[in-house]
């Protein structure tokens, strides 16, 4: 087994994956209810917790830069490395713009996101909508392939680990 | 030389009695008609800590104030709830229904001034009833007045309480998610009446 991840970066890993599952189920739940003093109060938590999330991918890509990550075990072949790479790439590229446009697509809608009921973020669009469903399709889009890419992410973690057996899996308990 | 001082002294003397004379005159004018497509009613509340506003597209209302004679002054508003413009289709269609405005049974909120108390440059203090949903309040909302010649505006805003008019009842008549005060914002554009209709 190579070096682990730092504990760090562990501790981020495994709270965003919480919080990340959390807020993707939460977001394909609270879609389709009708209108409630619930379904408000839920979609207020969405928007705290996934501006949330987004803060703390900032913080894991700066933890991240100071202390890279292990390399790959020698056993992956080129190829495989390369799409491990690009695999983990889209997943911080979407853990970025799922937020980015769910708060614009907030503002386009007349919901301004206010972060625990506390702290106004300002609204970069204004009300308009065709924006706001604009918006609405490309932030549910942009989470169907997030789900696609964690199964892959989950796939291929389960393939090291049971089936590769190279301990992969290990460095980020 | 003498003479011609006088005459100036007469001319200037005339000069300022018609100036101090013009705003008593424009001040006559009564604004009878209301110009509803430069008029607004808005409104503003909390929802989870979030400011959201929206707006009634149609009212009617009945109004004649004459700057000069403020305490004789009357006004009402007619709005229609159903033309509320909330910001979603969502929630317009929802506010419509039986627990908030039931628009079917109480199609208008309706606003009539009982008395008009004028506070001093141009300022007012207009009460009166306040009726929604078959509850009626009493209501003092402040109000300024501008006029332009034969347009003048009247701008102001007052806070209801939601819960005094069972706007949003059952499961949201808790107000953590939407709040209970309700700020009203109003922009109502008044023209006078014809100077002809007071000839006689």
């Amino acid at each position: 087994m190579s070096a682990p991840y730092t504990r760090t970066a562990k501790s981020l890993h495994w709270l965003m994956a919480v919080l990340l599952i959390g807020l993707l189920a939460l977001g394909f739940y609270m879609h389709d209810l009708p209108l409630s003093p619930e379904k408000l109060k839920l979609y207020a938590w969405h928007k705290w917790a996934g501006v949330s999330a987004f803060l703390l991918v900032l913080v894991r890509l700066a933890w991240r830069i100071g202390h890279p990550p292990p390399a790959l075990p020698a056993s992956m072949s080129r190829p495989m490395q390369l799409a491990a790479h690009a695999g983990h790439g889209l997943l911080y590229v979407l853990m970025i713009a799922i937020p980015l446009t769910g708060w614009l697509m907030s503002s386009a809608k007349g919901f301004q996101t206010v972060w625990f009921g506390v702290l106004p973020i300002p609204d970069l669009l204004g009300k308009d909508k065709e924006t706001g469903e604009l918006l609405a399709l490309v932030h549910k889009s942009l989470n169907l392939l997030f789900v696609a890419v964690i199964l892959g992410h989950v796939g291929a973690a389960l393939k090291h680990h049971f089936i590769d057996k190279d301990g992969l899996l290990d460095r980020m308990r | 030389m003498q003479t011609r001082f006088a005459s100036t002294l007469a001319a200037l003397a005339a000069v300022a009695s018609l100036t101090s004379l013009a705003p008593i005159t424009a001040g006559a004018a009564e604004y009878t008609q209301v110009t509803a497509a430069q008029s607004s009613i808005a409104f503003s509340y909390q929802q989870m800590g979030v400011k959201m506003d929206g707006q009634f597209k149609r009212f009617a209302a009945q109004l004649a104030f004459d700057p000069a004679k403020p305490a004789s002054a009357k006004a009402s508003f007619d709005v229609e709830l159903a033309s509320i413009d909330t910001g979603s289709a969502d929630a317009d269609a929802e506010v419509a229904g039986k627990p908030w405005f039931n628009t079917k049974a109480f199609p208008t909120a309706r606003f009539v001034s009982s008395s008009v108390k004028p506070l001093g440059k141009d300022r007012y203090e207009v009460a009166g009833t306040l009726t929604i949903k078959g509850q009626s309040r009493e209501i003092v909302v402040p109000a300024s007045f501008s006029a332009n010649g034969n347009a003048g505006a009247f701008d102001g805003s007052f806070t209801i309480r939601r819960g005094d008019f069972a706007i949003g009842e059952g499961s949201w008549s808790k107000f953590d998610i939407v709040a209970n005060d309700v700020q009203i914002k109003f922009h109502i554009a008044a023209s006078a009446s014809a100077p002809n209709g007071n000839r006689k």
